[in-house]
C-alpha cells in the first residue's frame, strides 16, 4: 500500500489527499450532527459552506488554473440559483423523489450558467488582465440586474416571461414563479448536506481530472505564457473558453444548491460582494489549490459565526484579521522565515525531491 | 427641454463620477493596483463634511476643507500600514488587501455613525435678502432658471462641472509641469527606472494616494450634495461606477477618466430617462462592454503590442 502510494505522483497523492479530508470531514460532521453535539446555527450552515467551497473551486479554477481574474463569479451562481429553483417548482409534479428533483434541478442551473459562461466567454476571453476582470464585473451586474426585473409564471399553457413589469397574464391556477425583485418565494428547502458533500465530490473530480488531462497542461501553459503556448500550436481560445466554463457550470450547480437551502431568494444576493467573497476564499486558499480553497471557505463561513461574541465588531474583526492573514502571508521577512522551518522539519524529503 | 435638462444632470453625474475615476486612474497608473477601498474613502469623506456642518455648525467650506484634509491623511496612513509591505506582492494580493480596507471602512462607519440614513445638507443655496419696501420676503433659492422655468440648474449642478473643470486643468498642469507631476509620469511609465534618475518612488506613490484621496473627498461632498441620503454603503455604488469609468476611458489616463467619467454618467442618466430605470445600471455595463469588444484598452488607452 506504502509503495503504491509512494509510486503516485505528487500531485495525485495530493488529490487523494483532498478527497479523503472531504470525506473525512463529511462523516465526522454526519457523527456529531447525528449525536447533537453541534450547534444548530452551524447545523444551518452546512449546505451554504458546500455552496461557497464549490464556488471557491470552480473560481480556482479560473482564477487559479486559467490565471484570469473574474470578478462576476456570483453572476453563473445566480444564474443556477434562478434557473434551477424555477426549474424545481416546474417539475414539483413530475418528478415527486425530492433528491432526484435536487439533482435536475442543478443539473438545469448547472447547464444555464454553462451557457451564460459560454455567451460571456466570447467577449470576455478577448480582453487581458484588468480589463477582463472589469468585464466579469459587468457581466455579473448585468445579470443581477436583469433577476431583478424578470418576471416568469407558469400557467396550463406552459411558462411565460416578461421584463420590467409583471405582464405574465396567468390563466386561473397559474402561479408566479420570479416575481423580479421580489425574487423566488415558497421554494421547497430540498438541498441537503448529504447532496452538498456530493457536489463538492463530484466538483473535485472534474476539477483535478481536467487539470491532470491533456487539457489542464493546455489551459496552465495559456496561463504561464500565452505566446509560447500558441507558437507551440495551443488553441488559446478553446481552452481558455473550456476553463471559462466548466467554472460557469460548477457555480450554477452551487446556486442551485445554495438556493433551494432558502425559502425566498433574491437576486440582489448575488451581488458584486458576494463575488469578492467567493475571490477572497480563493486568494486565501492559495491559487490552484484546491484543498486550500476548500479550508478557506469553510473557515470563513463559519469566522463571522464564530466572531459572534465580538457582536458588532464582528465585520470589523473580520476586516482586520483579512488585511493582516494577507500582510502576513507576503511578507518577505516572514515568508523567508517560515521556508526555513518547513526545509528544517521535512530537510531530507525535500532533497529527495531534488534529485 | 427636457432633452436639455438630462443632459446637465448627466455631465453633472459624469463629472461626479470623473473626480471618482481620477483618483483610481493614478493610483492604477503608478501603483498598478486596483484600489477597492476608494469608494469608501468617497463616504468617509462625505460623513466628515457632514458632521463638521451639522453636528459643529462650521461653514460650508471650512467643512470641505477638513473632509479633504482628513481623507488625504487617511489615503496616506492607508498606503503605508497595508499596501507599502505588499510593495513586491502579487497583484491579487494587493486587491484582497484593498478589499479588506474597505470592508474595513465600512464597518468603522457602520459602529461610529450607524446604519441610520444621514440626511446631508444642501448648503449650495443662495439666500435673497427681503425687498426694501416689503413686496418680497426672504426666499432660499436652490438654483437658476432658465427660459421661463422649463430648464432648471440647481448650483449644485454648477459648482460640480465647475469643481470638475477645474480639477482637470489643476491636474493637467501638475502632472505636466511640475517636479512631482513628473516624477509620477516617470514612476508610472517605469519604477525602476525613475528609481535610479534619484525619483523617491515611495513619496510619490504616497503623494498619488494623498490626491486620490483628496479628489474622493471633494467627490463625496459633491455626491452627497445633489443626492442628500448619507450610509456606510453610499460609496461603495459610485466607488464600483466610477472604476468603470476609469476603465472605459482607458485606465492609467487623466483625459480618459475624465472622457469615461462624463460618458458613463450621460449614459446613464439617458437610460434612465428613455429606456428604464431599473436596468439603467444594466445598459450602463452594456455599453462598457461593447466599447472594450471594439476598443480593448478603453477609449484613450494606449494598445501596448507585446513584444516576443
Amino acid at each position: 500500500m506504502t509503495m503504491k502510494l509512494k509510486k503516485l505522483s505528487k500531485t495525485s497523492r495530493r488529490n487523494y489527499l483532498t478527497y479523503a479530508l472531504v470525506i473525512l470531514a463529511f462523516v465526522l460532521l454526519q457523527i456529531l450532527s447525528g449525536t447533537g453535539s453541534i450547534s444548530s446555527s452551524l447545523k444551518g450552515m452546512l449546505v451554504p459552506i458546500c455552496a461557497y467551497v464549490v464556488m471557491a473551486i470552480s473560481l480556482n479554477l479560473t482564477v487559479g488554473v486559467l490565471g484570469e481574474l473574474s470578478l462576476g463569479h456570483a453572476g453563473f451562481m445566480s444564474m443556477g440559483a434562478f434557473t434551477g429553483t424555477a426549474a424545481a417548482i416546474a417539475l414539483q409534479n413530475v418528478i415527486p423523489i425530492a433528491p432526484l428533483r435536487l439533482a435536475v434541478a442543478m443539473a438545469i442551473g448547472a447547464a444555464f450558467a454553462a451557457l451564460a459562461g459560454f455567451l460571456i466567454g466570447i467577449p470576455v476571453l478577448r480582453l487581458k488582465g484588468d480589463y477582463l476582470a472589469i468585464v466579469t464585473l459587468a457581466f455579473g451586474e448585468i445579470i443581477k440586474s436583469i433577476f431583478n426585473n424578470l418576471y416568469v409564471g407558469m400557467d396550463s399553457e406552459g411558462l411565460h416571461f416578461s421584463l420590467l413589469s409583471d405582464n405574465t397574464n396567468l390563466l386561473d391556477g397559474g402561479k408566479l414563479i420570479i416575481g423580479g425583485p421580489m425574487g423566488i418565494g415558497g421554494i421547497q428547502k430540498i438541498s441537503t448536506f448529504a447532496a452538498g458533500f456530493i457536489l463538492v465530490m463530484l466538483t473535485l473530480m472534474i476539477v483535478f481530472n481536467l487539470v491532470n488531462s491533456r487539457a489542464g497542461r493546455a489551459i496552465m501553459a495559456v496561463r504561464d505564457n500565452r505566446i509560447a503556448a500558441e507558437s507551440i500550436g495551443v488553441n488559446i481560445t478553446k481552452y481558455k473558453m473550456m476553463a471559462f466554463v466548466t467554472s460557469a457550470a460548477l457555480a450554477g450547480a452551487a446556486g442551485s444548491l445554495f438556493a433551494m437551502n432558502y425559502s425566498t431568494i433574491v437576486a440582489n444576493k448575488f451581488d458584486f460582494n458576494t463575488s469578492i467573497l467567493v475571490l477572497v476564499f480563493v486568494v486565501l486558499g492559495g491559487l490552484g489549490n484546491m484543498l486550500g480553497s476548500i479550508v478557506a471557505a469553510a473557515a470563513l463561513t463559519i469566522l463571522p459565526e464564530a466572531l459572534r461574541q465580538f457582536s458588532d465588531y464582528r465585520m470589523l474583526v473580520y476586516a482586520i484579521v483579512l488585511i493582516l492573514v494577507m500582510l502576513a502571508t507576503n511578507n518577505p521577512t516572514l515568508r523567508s522565515y517560515l521556508d526555513r522551518a518547513k526545509a528544517a522539519v521535512t530537510g531530507k524529503g525535500r532533497k529527495k525531491e531534488a534529485v | 427641454m427636457t432633452f436639455l435638462n438630462f443632459l446637465i444632470s448627466g455631465i453633472s453625474l459624469g463629472s461626479i463620477y470623473a473626480i471618482i475615476a481620477l483618483g483610481y486612474t493614478m493610483v492604477y497608473g503608478i501603483a498598478k493596483m486596483l484600489n477597492f477601498a476608494h469608494g469608501d474613502v468617497i463616504m468617509v469623506g462625505a460623513y466628515i463634511c457632514f458632521f463638521a456642518i451639522s453636528r459643529f455648525s462650521l461653514p460650508p467650506l471650512v467643512g470641505i476643507l477638513l473632509a479633504m484634509l482628513l481623507c488625504t491623511v487617511l489615503g496616506i496612513v492607508v498606503e503605508r500600514l497595508a499596501y507599502k509591505p505588499l510593495r513586491s506582492a502579487p497583484s491579487l494580493a494587493v486587491l484582497i488587501t484593498a478589499i479588506g480596507v474597505s470592508y474595513f471602512l465600512q464597518n468603522a462607519a457602520l459602529l461610529l455613525w450607524s446604519s441610520s440614513p444621514k440626511v446631508f445638507p444642501n448648503f449650495f443655496t443662495v439666500t435673497q435678502s427681503p425687498a426694501p419696501d416689503g413686496t418680497a420676503e426672504q426666499t432660499v433659492r436652490t438654483g437658476i432658471e432658465l427660459f421661463g422655468g422649463q430648464l432648471k440648474i440647481s448650483f449644485v449642478t454648477i459648482v460640480t462641472i465647475a469643481t470638475c473643470i477645474i480639477i482637470m486643468l489643476a491636474l493637467t498642469w501638475f502632472t505636466g509641469r511640475t517636479k512631482m507631476g513628473k516624477a509620477m509620469r516617470a514612476c508610472s511609465e517605469d519604477k525602476g527606472a525613475a528609481q535610479l534618475m534619484g525619483i523617491n518612488v515611495d513619496a510619490t506613490i504616497s503623494m498619488t494616494f494623498a490626491i486620490g484621496s483628496g479628489l474622493a473627498a471633494i467627490a463625496g461632498v459633491l455626491l452627497c450634495s445633489a443626492y442628500p441620503t448619507l450610509v456606510p454603503t453610499t460609496g461603495s455604488m459610485p466607488g464600483i461606477k466610477a472604476f468603470t469609468a476609469a476603465v472605459f476611458g482607458g485606465i492609467g489616463s487623466i483625459p480618459g477618466a475624465l472622457l469615461g467619467g462624463l460618458l458613463l454618467g450621460l449614459i446613464e442618466i439617458l437610460a434612465k430617462a428613455y429606456i428604464s430605470t431599473q436596468l439603467s445600471d444594466a445598459v450602463v455595463f452594456a455599453v462598457l462592454i461593447v466599447v472594450l469588444l471594439v476598443k480593448p484598452a478603453g477609449l484613450l488607452g494606449k494598445q501596448v503590442r507585446e513584444k516576443v
